[in-house]
């Protein structure tokens, strides 16, 4: 591992973050009376179409696990179709926990879905670009010891971060401040994608520290 | 000998309920309260006192004045009136202070100095106490004796405009009124104008005899920008001018009438300097009390320094002044100045009337009234007023006279203040020496570290802790429910990704036999087919979740959604009654396959009877149908059901309790000890379902399925130890409290359990059914953990581990909260949202000290048999 490598991570999660600042100020100049709390489902689309195009783009440039075994063992568009289901399989996932744990159940179902979008896109999609459609990746790196890279490490961070930074989220619903980011699922989104923002910085800077301890199978 | 830790750990619960007994006792004092009801009608007044000369004069004296109007300005503090700011902004105010016929005081507010129980307080005379909540079982409406109940009674005609509370406090009062909201704080305009714009046409009407004006404009300033703000001078000068009005209109009227009128000028509380109120500061307690009215004398050389009085005067002023008898709760005593130019024999006749009504509400509430100095003092005036009496018949008016009378109404004076002060004494401040030893006492309980931490350790211990501390904010405190239901459905979510990851690592450790290590570690059960039982308990979390979440949604709870439609209330409409009794019977069935399996054979058929019981008990009330008698309309009280399944309840404790005690002769025998243990956890579970109402059943039956699935596909395959799974039963106990419909208001008690099977109404029982009632989700967990841990049979100490966390669990949530209580005691919301929650915590200790005596008791019969 190098610190070239690193380096390379942060820069990717920096445009990352930028995508998402972009989303924030960008559609103002396009839309009128844009603004993420008042416009809130626009901007969650916005924001997940623009970190979407920005993972890919940067999984494409930046090409991470080249070295890693045979991944074009598949045709290209069935492994791309396949992906597209899987995406889609997680936001359904992810919207059937949020009913779970008290989301309504027929009130407000595209906000829940929209937020189970975009919580798919932090998590998901990451993992989709870097390991494919490939659950034996999936289920290796989110298990104890199991990641064989920076980038996997960096992945297993910020699924977690934007996680946590969800259901961190829903915290502030019960209160009484009578706020418009109170109302579901604003502050849920908020939180998932303040986790995210975290896990973003995070990662790169606790790898570097880390990195006399880390060791990885393939390096 | 050494103690064990589930002993040691019931000790101190023990020695904690003690505690919160004594923290309970100094925080909520035993309001002084006359223990006739208000229903009854009031008793003659007291005629008046003579030695040997027959007095005629057993009426109620004639009432001094023939309109009043009160005008309340909230949060007018004194210093707004009588200071610098007074003379600045409210000439007109002034003026009548030093120069005109008025009297002005200063009142003083007990805290909590807020507008509602400074309402009650100024219209009941008494000190608003915590347990009036309680006894009103949170309803709004002013059940005792006020100004205005008894100016009601004697048909007088009350207007009303102003604050919102007073309309729920006296919904049926008022001959006309306008509430308006303190909703908005920022408005301070369009609130007072809501009251002002109907001053001219009912002074002109003149068809009341009380019209009360509450203006809040002042307040909601004092809240956005503080007492020393220019709004507060322009609103001022407002509220001087609307005095203006009401006076010279009066002064108008007052010719074509007989009696003068009066206008009371007061606050209901201050302010302090940062404008809020609520605590007990010299700003927040001192408000102005002006009584103006012709028939008054008029002071030529103004007194600046107006006498301090009690808030609670007024009440017993304002109904001498009208001639009605004085609220029984009142504890004020008369502001004599008002009454000083009437006839002495009058003025003799009210001091008495005040002190004959102070002294009875003395006697009720204090046992050794007869020692006490002012009952002494009040015996002595009543002497002294009768010889006077006597001789004033005999001999007519005469200066001698007076100077007697002069003398016996100081006497009278001093009577009444020490009068009022022995009863406000009684029940006013908080006993801070009682709550501080609560506390300490409650602290005690020492905790005990632990090495190393799992994850699903650690969430156990964040989620009990974050859970703890989430109680200082009023609004975690209402919403509580949702607090569990998150931590019950994270664990459930922390306990599917831990069974993946033990059958990923049992994948990669025995690819040919995935299970293995499953199956051999649960061998007491039938084993499955590998690959069915691998998905059936990865499967059971998520049986679990989905149990919650339709749970959830059976009673919406807490405050901020309680409105939204749920499914009780769709079940419990009479239109869905066979939706219901499907449900119902559905429910019972589940409960009695899940119940039985532990049983012993005539237990199963007890229980069967039982459960059938219960649904004849439902339907002969009237809540369930019979599928072959569908529109039955016969309701009785179900009395010979509830008992028929009462006789099952005790037949099947009893054969629990049997099998207990053989256990402990035959000290092998440790399967008896748990069918026994498994039979009083069914025999509660049939008392559960015979007093939860209906459309509950399905929490119970969902309750045994969790636990069923939790034991069978969790615990025991993962191994979970004592401890983590004693907090996930405490988790899952909190929630189910909640999945019943309860709440940490007082109201969602449901007061008809304790009636089920009774014919009327017996305290005890009633009191331990509704508490049953209320707790049996806490109560079935914790029986179950009792009897899932002895089932358990490598677990030698493992009750007394979990009495131990039990009791951790449960008491440093019940420290952490006093502690909090104390801290926040003069929050705004603490009557409303604080103190409620705390009565369930002590409840809830209560509780936890039982079920930890269980605990160790159970594990002493274990080591005892080992």
């Amino acid at each position: 591992m190098k610190d070239t490598d690193i380096k390379r991570l942060l820069y990717a999660h920096l445009l990352c973050i930028f995508s998402i600042i972009l989303s924030t100020f960008v559609p103002s100049f396009f839309l009128e009376n844009f603004s993420v709390l008042k416009t809130h489902l626009t901007w969650l689309c916005i924001c997940s179409v623009l970190v979407t195009v920005f993972n890919l783009v940067l999984y494409l440039v930046v090409k991470p696990n080249t070295s890693s075994k045979r991944s074009s063992s598949s045709p290209k568009v069935a492994r791309f179709l396949k992906c597209c289901i899987y995406f889609l399989m997680s936001c359904f996932s992810f919207h059937i926990i949020f009913v779970l744990y008290g989301a309504p159940l027929i009130e407000l179902v595209l906000e829940t879905f929209l937020f189970a979008v975009i919580l798919s896109t932090f998590t998901t999609l990451p993992c989709l670009c870097l390991l494919g459609p490939n659950l034996k990746a999936w289920l290796r790196v989110f298990s104890r010891n199991g990641v064989s890279s920076i980038w996997e490490n960096s992945l297993q961070i910020t699924t977690i971060s934007s996680c946590m930074g969800a259901w961190l989220g829903a915290f502030p619903i019960p209160l009484d401040w009578e706020r418009p980011w109170q109302v579901w699922p604003i502050s849920c989104t908020l939180g998932a994608t303040f986790g995210y923002m975290a896990g973003l910085i995070i990662s790169p800077l606790w790898i570097y520290w880390n990195r006399k301890r880390l060791t990885y199978k393939n390096n | 000998m050494r103690l064990g830790a589930g002993t040691f750990a019931a000790c101190c619960v023990a020695i904690e309920v003690l505690g919160v007994a004594i923290f309970l006792r100094g925080f909520f004092p035993v309001p002084v309260r006359s223990s006739a009801g208000t229903g009854q009608q009031s008793e003659l007044p007291a005629p008046e006192p003579s030695a040997g000369a027959t007095s005629n004069w057993t009426k109620l004296p004639p009432p001094l004045f023939s309109k009043v109007v009160i005008v309340l300005i909230d949060a007018l503090r004194d210093d707004f009136v009588f200071g610098p700011k007074g003379m600045k902004f409210m000439p007109y105010t002034t003026y009548l202070v030093e120069k005109g016929a008025s009297h002005s005081f200063v009142a003083e507010a007990k805290p909590p100095t807020v507008t509602m129980p400074r309402i009650k307080a100024l219209m009941t005379g008494s000190l608003p106490g915590f347990i009036d909540i309680v006894r009103n079982l949170d309803s709004p409406v002013l059940l005792e004796d006020s100004v205005i109940r008894q100016a009601k009674a004697a048909g007088k005609r009350i207007v009303f405009y102003g604050d919102e509370t007073w309309v729920k406090l006296f919904p049926k009062h008022f001959a006309e009124y306008d509430g308006t909201t303190s909703f908005f704080v920022s408005d301070y305009t369009e609130v007072d104008n809501n009251v002002t714009r109907h001053l001219d046409q009912v002074l002109k009407r003149g068809d009341w005899d009380m019209l009360i004006l509450h203006y809040l404009g002042l307040d909601h300033i004092g809240h956005v920008s503080g007492p020393n703000s220019p709004l507060i001078g322009h609103k001022l000068r407002e509220m001087d001018g609307v005095l203006m009005k009401i006076h010279t209109s009066l002064l108008s009227q007052e010719k074509e009438r007989a009696l003068p009128s009066l206008l009371v000028l007061c606050g209901d509380h201050g302010m302090s300097d940062t404008g809020s109120h609520g605590a007990s500061s010299m700003e927040e307690v001192s408000t102005p009390l002006i009584f103006i009215s012709s028939a008054f004398e008029r002071k030529p050389g103004g007194i600046r320094h107006p006498v301090r009085v009690q808030q609670t005067d007024l009440a017993a002023t304002l109904a001498i002044g009208l001639g009605l008898p004085i609220p029984k709760d009142s504890v004020g005593s008369l502001l004599f100045p008002v009454v000083e130019r009437r006839p002495m024999r009058e003025q003799l006749r009210f001091l008495h009337l005040n002190t004959v009504q102070l002294s009875k509400l003395l006697q009720e509430n204090v046992a050794t009234y007869e020692k006490e100095p002012a009952f002494e003092q009040f015996k002595m005036s009543e002497r002294l007023h009768g010889n006077w009496v006597r001789l004033y018949l005999e001999e007519g008016r005469s200066d001698v006279i007076l100077g007697l009378g002069t003398k016996v109404v100081k006497q009278y004076l001093e009577a009444l203040k020490t009068l009022s002060t022995a009863l406000s004494t009684q029940g006013a401040q908080y006993d801070v020496y009682s709550m501080a030893m609560g506390t300490a006492m409650v602290l005690e309980h020492p905790a005990r570290p632990r090495p190393r931490w799992s994850e699903l350790e650690l969430l156990l211990l964040l989620g009990t802790l974050g859970h703890m501390l989430s109680l200082g904010a009023s609004s975690f405190v209402e919403e509580e429910h949702q607090t569990w239901y998150f931590l019950v459905n994270t664990l459930c979510l922390a306990l599917s990704q831990q069974m993946h990851r033990s059958f990923l690592e049992d994948d990669q450790a025995v690819p040919t036999l995935p299970t293995a290590d499953v199956a051999c570690k649960v061998q007491a059960r039938p084993v499955l087919p590998g690959d069915l039982r691998k998905w059936t308990v990865l499967a059971s979390p998520w049986l679990v979740l989905v149990c919650c979440r339709m749970l959830r949604s059976l009673n919406q709870t807490g405050v901020q959604w309680a409105h939204r439609p749920d499914l009780g209330h769709w079940l419990t409409s009479s239109d869905h009654k066979a939706e219901l009794s499907a449900l119902a019977a559905l429910s019972l069935l589940v409960i009695f396959l899940l119940t039985q399996r532990g049983c012993s054979p005539v237990s199963k058929g007890a229980l069967a009877l039982g459960l059938l019981g219960v649904y004849c008990y439902r339907v002969a009330v009237g809540n369930l149908l019979f599928p072959w008698r569908p529109d039955s309309r016969a309701i009785s009280k179900g009395i010979i059901e509830a008992r028929f399944v009462y006789v099952f309840v005790l037949g099947i404790l009893f054969t629990g309790t049997k099998d207990l005690l053989r256990s402990q002769v035959l000290a092998a025998e440790h399967k008896i000890k748990t069918m026994g243990l498994w039979e009083i956890f069914s025999g509660l579970i049939l008392l559960a379902a015979l007093l939860f109402r209906p459309h509950n059943l399905p929490v119970l039956a969902l309750s045994l399925l969790t636990q069923a699935v939790l034991a069978n596909f969790v615990w025991k395959p993962l191994g979970h130890s004592a401890v983590e799974v004693t907090v996930m039963h405490y988790w899952f106990g909190q929630a189910f409290f909640y999945f019943q419909g309860n709440s940490n208001n007082i109201a969602t008690v449901d007061i008809s359990t304790g009636f089920v099977g009774f014919d009327s109404y017996a305290e005890a029982p009633a009191v331990l059914l509704t508490a049953f009632g209320t707790f049996a989700g806490p109560l079935l967990w914790a029986s179950h953990l009792v009897h899932f841990l002895s089932s358990e049979a490598s677990s030698g100490t493992a009750l007394g581990h979990a009495g131990f966390c039990y009791a951790l669990a449960g008491s440093a949530s019940a420290a952490i909260y006093l502690v909090l209580v104390t801290a926040l005691r003069y929050h705004l919301f603490i009557w409303s949202v604080f103190s409620p929650k705390l009565l369930y915590e002590g409840a809830r200790l209560l509780l936890t000290a039982a079920v930890c005596a269980f605990c160790s008791a159970m594990d002493h019969t274990g080591t005892s048999g080992a």
